[in-house]
């Protein structure tokens, strides 16, 4: 696949908190403002624990760190994870670059490939 | 130098690859076709991969597993959407579980491979298509119907800065 292998844990964080229409409106949100899991809870139609559970995975993906501003802890979207899906693209080309030169050596072998 | 461009779309987080060889079409074919080939260079070093099914007809399934240096397996499929030898294939790859059933939490890539000659080389051209594309287009969409112009600007500008460079490597 894709990603390196030992990347693999933070990639599948990744994609599946990127995977909710919520979850990725809140990362929107929280790139303008800061806000407290309550005040993110006025935007939508879903229980205070609920909204709690998305940003706990965000968090935990990387996508939105928590900062404490006087009592209450607020959200802020982490824009060095949002970039990190796209230094994906690089990860791809190396992979299959290094794939393609395994290809030519397999090529530039007398017997076809036969051996070995 | 084997590979000749790379064209990397962060849009539409697309890598196109064109890479030529000196063989025949045929020749670099089989690098797909036999599962005993592809196997030599479908793994990165140190993960040898086995290919356990190889179907390779239009619809037909692949499964493969990776093996680390510290024994431990990686399932890996593909499913074949569009084959036409020596010329073209399709397929969509992912992670899965031993039996090949894919792991729908995990991201899947969807890659079309091209095969030509051209003035006495092959020339194979490699096109692959990262899925994170819906969900960061959704979100870039999202903020926009919503009026959020801020965050579209913050969000363009992220996505135009130094994506090349590879933030984290």
């Amino acid at each position: 696949m894709v990603v390196g292998l030992e990347n693999e844990k933070t990639t599948d964080l990744l994609f599946h908190a990127l995977s909710d229409s919520t979850r990725r409106d809140i990362i929107v949100r929280a790139m303008v403002d800061d806000y407290s899991v309550s005040g993110l809870a006025d935007f939508y139609a879903m229980s205070f624990a609920a909204v709690q559970k998305h940003v706990a995975v965000l968090e935990r993906a990387g996508l939105i760190t928590k900062h404490r501003r006087g009592r209450e802890q607020l959200v802020r979207s982490n824009k060095d994870t949002i970039r990190t899906a796209y230094g994906l693209l690089e990860d791809m080309e190396k992979l299959w670059r290094e794939r393609i030169d395994r290809m030519g050596e397999i090529l530039a072998e007398p017997e076809e490939g036969e051996d070995k | 130098m084997t590979v000749k461009s790379v064209q990397k779309d962060t849009e539409q987080l697309t890598l196109t690859l064109t890479a030529e060889f000196d063989a025949t079409a045929n020749r670099v074919w089989q690098l797909w076709s036999d599962p005993r080939q592809l196997e030599r260079w479908w793994g990165p070093p140190g993960y040898p991969a086995t290919f356990v099914d190889h179907d390779f007809t239009s619809g037909g399934n692949v499964i493969y597993y990776m093996t680390s240096p510290e024994g431990e397996k990686y399932h890996g499929w593909w499913r074949i959407s569009d084959i036409n030898p020596p010329g073209q294939l399709e397929f969509v790859d992912g992670f899965g579980d031993s039996d090949g059933n894919p792991n729908p939490d995990m991201p899947t890539t969807a890659t079309s491979v091209a095969i030509e000659e051209v003035d006495g080389a092959t020339r194979m051209t490699l096109r692959t298509k990262f899925p994170s594309e819906e969900a960061m287009q959704q979100l870039v969409k999202m903020g926009m119907e919503e009026g959020l112009t801020l965050a579209v600007g913050q969000i363009d500008e992220i996505l135009s800065e130094d994506v090349s460079s590879g933030i984290r490597a």
